[in-house]
């Protein structure tokens, strides 16, 4: 109804859809909180000042050291200079995207944002629709921008000692850094949306990042190898690389795919959850 | 127009809701009253469709708020804990939600200055005070020009000035043919602003009826006469049909007349009196007596004391006042 003068003039005027929470009036929605937030600026500042730095940090300090540089070091640098620049970037920037991606969703219960959200989209799948469409792609464009300068800096840095050709082939190296940090920053969204408190799933995406990954690579045997390749941010980080390690048994995008893949299964998970349990 | 059939609400071994069945109509200010954990912010959650009932159902004008194609057009809503993001302005806030529902921008404008907030609302609501806080939660209900408000405690934390105004509001929204749907646990505030009521205590709905009923039902008054010569007073009293109980005391409580009524009869038999005092039992003392059985498993009591207590509560047509010390009376 259109109650209309009196208390609440002036009144919303009533033209087809007007009110309808469709799908793109959420995305507007979600981008409109993701801009009004702090969280989201100090997050992506720290992304866009640390990853290039860090492009530039190890391939400086790889040049200075050069000469005291072991025979394996100088070998690495020589089969895979893109994946050398990229790594350390990447390493340190996706602690930013996944504590925000966290942040974007776990947030809305430790606040309890969720409630208006939800009564504003009662249709609750499709609000978490919008908001993953909205961050992966805010994600996707800056981490395609901090890594493509990340890898020009770090190209610059290394001119004394080599020539970094971009050719057609490599830039699935440079671009996959952007595409790792979008799905990278959904993952944590995911998490964030089911354990639903900020501290927590911060703590488990962070332990997976930087403990997890690491600690299965000391599983011997073929356990230990499928364990490895299958850590679903190990299995995302692959796509930087020229060559997949030795104990990796898929191609750079399969190990993307199966990142994707587990994103996307702890999507329906958490899809699903969302629309059983009480906000 | 809010429908609720055998609405059911458990978690674990507890019944938040039990089989609740109530309507709420539009046109008036309906109070949803009980003790503090009595399942009123329950019910309204399940309402708006933010818990899942576990068992019947709730619609707006005939549809769950699940399915609702444009929510806040049609419901808007204060609940009684923080639905903000702190570190969002008032002004972003209330922007996410237009944002959402496609509703235009000016009515994000519209309604700070509605409620009172233009002055902070380029600050983010992380430092609101309660009572600024309650008004931005205020502002969101408003914001779709919705028939259905909902609003979970809505004086709590605002100061005098702000009380009277959510009060004459609740009267605009309903004046203008909307349904406002209040809860409260306070009777004294339901009082002032209810048209109609709905009682619930540990779950079920105890009561559901016009206000002015609850008030005619058990606003008990009589009038407490003390005389020395009270013997020879209360036959001539009682002769009028007017009902009279001698109390230990030596005073006698007289039912169905007014003081200056006595005091004619009184007066016209040579009989003098030491007092006369119109005694009326408040509405909270009521309510208090309506969800009494329903607040706490009392201990030390019969089975047969306790069923004589919920006939009574269920009937309460004529409530008594007791000599009870806990009694409160308020003398006029």
């Amino acid at each position: 109804m259109a109650a209309s003068q009196g208390v609440l003039a002036p009144p919303v005027a009533d033209g087809a859809g007007t009110g309808h929470s469709h799908f793109g009036r959420l995305l507007l929605a979600e981008w409109t909180k993701l801009r009004s937030v702090r969280s989201t600026y100090w997050s992506l500042i720290a992304l866009i000042i640390v990853f290039p730095f860090f492009c530039w940090l190890f391939p400086y300090l790889t040049v200075a050291n050069w000469k005291q540089a072991t025979p394996t070091q100088q070998a690495n640098l020589m089969l895979d200079p893109i994946g050398q620049v990229m790594a350390p970037g990447q390493y340190i920037g996706q602690l930013s995207i996944a504590v925000l991606g966290v942040m974007v969703s776990a947030s809305e219960y430790s606040t309890g944002m969720i409630r208006s959200t939800l009564l504003a989209s009662p249709h609750r799948v499709r609000m978490l629709a919008a908001k993953s469409v909205v961050f992966f792609l805010l994600v996707l464009v800056i981490g395609e921008v901090v890594s493509f300068v990340g890898f020009f800096i770090g190209r610059q840095t290394l001119k004394g000692l080599l020539t970094v050709n971009l050719n057609s082939g490599d830039i699935r190296q440079v671009a996959g850094g952007g595409l790792y940090l979008a799905m990278l920053g959904l993952f944590a969204l995911v998490l964030g949306s089911l354990i639903r408190h900020v501290a927590g799933a911060i703590t488990g995406i962070v332990a997976l990042l930087l403990v997890v990954s690491g600690l299965i690579s000391l599983i011997p045997g073929k356990a230990g190898k499928y364990l490895y390749t299958y850590e679903p941010t190990n299995a995302g980080f692959a796509i930087i690389a020229k060559h997949v390690p030795d104990n990796f048994l898929l191609s750079p995008w399969e190990g993307y795919g199966v990142f994707a893949a587990w994103t996307a299964a702890l999507w329906i998970l958490a899809a699903w959850l969302l629309v059983r349990r009480d906000a | 127009m809010i429908q609720a059939t055998a609405l059911t609400k458990r978690y674990g071994p507890r019944l938040a809701v039990d089989h609740a069945d109530f309507t709420v109509a539009p046109g008036k200010v309906t109070g949803f009253l009980g003790p503090n954990g009595a399942g009123k912010s329950t019910t309204m959650r399940m309402i708006l469709g933010l818990d899942r009932p576990t068992s019947g159902a709730v619609t707006i004008n005939g549809v769950p708020y699940q399915h609702l194609a444009a929510p806040l057009r049609e419901v808007g809503a204060l609940l009684d804990a923080k639905a903000v993001h702190g570190g969002r302005t008032a002004y972003n806030h209330l922007l996410v939600l237009a944002k959402a529902n496609g509703l235009p921008r000016a009515r994000v404008d519209a309604v700070i200055d509605l409620v009172g907030l233009h002055s902070v609302a380029k600050k983010r609501s992380g430092g609101f005070s309660l009572g600024m806080g309650q008004r931005l939660g205020i502002a969101a209900a408003l914001l779709g020009d919705p028939g259905i408000l909902m609003f979970d405690e809505p004086v709590n934390g605002l100061d005098p000035e702000g009380i009277l105004w959510i009060r004459n509001l609740m009267k605009a929204l309903a004046a203008e043919g909307r349904t406002v749907f209040v809860s409260s646990h306070l009777m004294s505030e339901m009082a002032l602003t209810a048209d109609h009521l709905v009682v619930i205590g540990l779950g079920k709905i105890l009561a559901d009826e016009p206000m002015a009923d609850f008030i005619a039902k058990n606003s008990v008054s009589y009038v407490r006469v003390r005389s020395p010569r009270l013997a020879e007073l209360a036959p001539k009293l009682e002769s009028r049909g007017w009902r009279v109980e001698l109390q230990p005391d030596a005073s006698a409580h007289v039912y169905d007349a007014e003081p200056a009524q006595i005091g004619d009869v009184a007066g016209a038999e040579g009989l003098w009196i030491h007092e006369l005092t119109l005694v009326q039992s408040s509405l909270e003392e009521a309510f208090m007596r309506l969800t009494a059985n329903s607040v706490e498993y009392h201990a030390g009591r019969t089975d047969a004391q306790r069923a004589l207590e919920s006939a009574e509560a269920a009937g309460w047509g004529t409530p008594q006042v007791s000599q009870n010390s806990q009694v409160k009376e308020h003398i006029q």
